[in-house]
């Protein structure tokens, strides 16, 4: 095989970063993968290899509960996520006319800023003498401060959906932004309503963003830490404050290694599963 | 534009009210912190009972916080130095050149952006760990690169790839050597692109907090100080004076690194 100069400069540069990534990656999941097969003997790790962490894991209520309500509660933000981002998303490309990269930026910057403050300021918000109370109190909605507010499950979803925002505006504001005009013109001409045009051409134009944003929110989602621990009560706990736990005060890093994994396949397989509804979805309204 | 217009008329009163409400939803959180900053009041709530700045004043007094920020400054610079020098290198090589692999190799780098954080992290720590090298700054770096490397990829693909070959060519016609156009016709160029990445990969690794707090050791960074100054009531005061000069920095970063990415657009966009 003759090496081109072309071939030679390009796999010369590439190959740092590629080897980077694949080494802090491929290496560290390879490990884990083998850990989850061994079992801690108090402070020594047994390199044999045994099914007990997985059995364990899906047999012990107390972790199973967890594992499927972190899928529910990402499967929650995405949905609510995607539906909140939408409409500003739509009012972005098409109702925006010169501002489009100023809109898209303020809509960014609360992503940059510190996740963990973001998290602790919607403590704030929820909180018993918080924004939430304090303003349905004041317009006489309630008579006294709910305390239901915070530490629970539906306080991890509103928390999420919050951080995730720009993840799913960009995605569907780029498919939005593709679609050729003309074809909503057509559409028109040929006596469709603006509902079933949206219905017919721009919405299933957009999946591919709606797609994008999923598999970009859904799959990281499961692996919060930071909300569930901090908003999210006994209720709203997620499976990383348990593994966590397992690599921390329980020292059973095989145990932690399982569930991690186990977390990740479950949300892999959920993931498979919306992207294959959607993809019906876009080949029904077309 | 006529059905644009009719559905511009029928949702277009609606849209931009919901539009600013959510805009209002997405900030609200975030001005929260600047406000309870300035409270008289160990009580993180409403009403606000008075004007101060003593919670920014007491910062000061924090030898931990100083050590903190010292970690952070060192890791976040380290890591986007890292991590920018990488994704640029990769970046021209995918908007240049065509070679095997090169689809795999831009997908590999993109992999730790939709990676569950907590996986990384203990997957890390595994490695780290079982190779001996501890958990210190310098494996909190090595994370922290590998978190931003997509980001910087991202951003450097799209410079390239709207660089115009034909710059380079022009200086090689010139007489200017393959090193000599790269560096005064194709660095100059995408170097506000380059500066974007920087700063980007600087606020990302300023504020990480998941990889840190598995890695860090010893040697905490900011947000793992803060964290561990969330848990006492007491602290809360001084956490939420101290979030909000964060915020007030981030943002600042981002108008910098966002005012540079656009330079980058301007100067590489192809003269049609």
């Amino acid at each position: 095989m003759i090496v081109t100069k072309e071939t030679k400069t390009g796999l010369l540069l590439s190959a740092p970063a590629t080897l980077y990534v694949l080494l802090l990656i491929a290496a560290p999941v390879a490990l884990t993968i083998a850990y989850s097969f061994w079992t801690q003997d108090f402070v020594e790790v047994r390199r044999e290899f045994t099914w007990a962490n997985y059995a364990e894991v899906f047999s012990d209520p107390l972790y199973r509960t967890l594992i499927f309500r972190s899928v529910r509660i990402a499967a929650m933000v995405t949905f609510l996520t995607v539906l909140l981002a939408y409409p500003i998303a739509y009012y972005i490309a098409f109702n925006v006319k010169k501002s489009k990269a100023l809109w898209l930026f303020l809509v960014t910057i609360p992503f940059w800023t510190s996740y963990l403050l973001r998290v602790f300021s919607w403590k704030i918000v929820l909180a018993q003498n918080g924004v939430v109370n304090s303003a349905l109190l004041s317009l006489g909605i309630i008579d006294a401060p709910l305390d239901t507010l915070l530490y629970n499950s539906e306080a991890v979803v509103v928390t999420l959906a919050h951080a995730w925002a720009p993840f799913a505006i960009l995605p569907i504001f780029v498919s939005l932004e593709k679609i050729d005009r003309s074809l909503l013109e057509a559409s028109k001409d040929l006596g469709e309503g603006p509902v079933r045009s949206f219905l017919r051409v721009t919405l299933p134009l957009s999946i591919p963003g709606i797609v994008g944003a999923c598999l970009i929110i859904f799959i990281p989602t499961v692996g919060d830490y930071v909300t569930p621990a901090l908003v999210g009560g006994s209720d709203g706990a997620m499976v990383a404050n348990m593994i966590q736990v397992q690599f921390g005060k329980a020292n059973n890093w095989p145990l932690g290694s399982a569930l991690a994994l186990s977390a990740v396949v479950c949300v892999t397989i959920a993931a498979c599963i919306v992207v294959g509804a959607l993809k019906l979805l876009e080949r029904s309204l077309k | 534009m006529s059905l644009v217009s009719t559905l511009t008329s029928r949702i277009g009163r609606l849209l931009p009210i919901y539009a600013v409400l959510y805009v209002a939803f997405l900030y609200l959180p975030i001005l929260l912190l600047p406000l309870f900053s300035f409270n008289d009041s160990k009580v993180l709530g409403f009403p606000l009972t008075g004007f101060t700045t003593k919670w920014y004043g007491s910062l000061a007094e924090q030898t931990a916080l100083f050590d903190a920020l010292k970690n952070s400054l060192i890791v976040a610079i380290l890591s986007a130095i890292v991590a920018t020098s990488l994704g640029t290198l990769i970046s021209r090589a995918i908007a240049k050149y065509r070679y095997p692999m090169r689809r795999v190799s831009h997908t590999i780098v993109m992999v730790p952006l939709v990676m569950p954080e907590i996986i990384i992290a203990i997957s890390l720590l595994i490695l780290f760990l079982g190779i001996g090298l501890g958990t210190t700054l310098f494996t909190v770096i090595l994370a922290h690169s590998l978190l931003t490397i997509p980001f910087c990829v991202s951003i450097m693909t799209s410079a390239f790839g709207q660089f115009d070959d034909s710059l380079e060519e022009a200086a090689i016609d010139l007489g200017e050597g393959t090193w000599g156009a790269l560096r005064r016709v194709t660095l100059p160029v995408v170097a506000p692109g380059i500066i974007s990445c920087l700063l980007i990969s600087f606020t990302v690794s300023f504020d990480e907090f998941i990889l840190a707090f598995f890695l860090s050791g010893n040697s905490p960074t900011l947000p793992v100080y803060i964290w561990s100054q969330v848990r006492f009531p007491a602290k809360l005061p001084n956490v939420i004076a101290l979030g909000s000069l964060l915020i007030l920095v981030s943002v600042l970063f981002l108008l910098v690194a966002e005012h540079f990415r656009r330079r980058s657009a301007r100067l590489t966009t192809k003269s049609e």
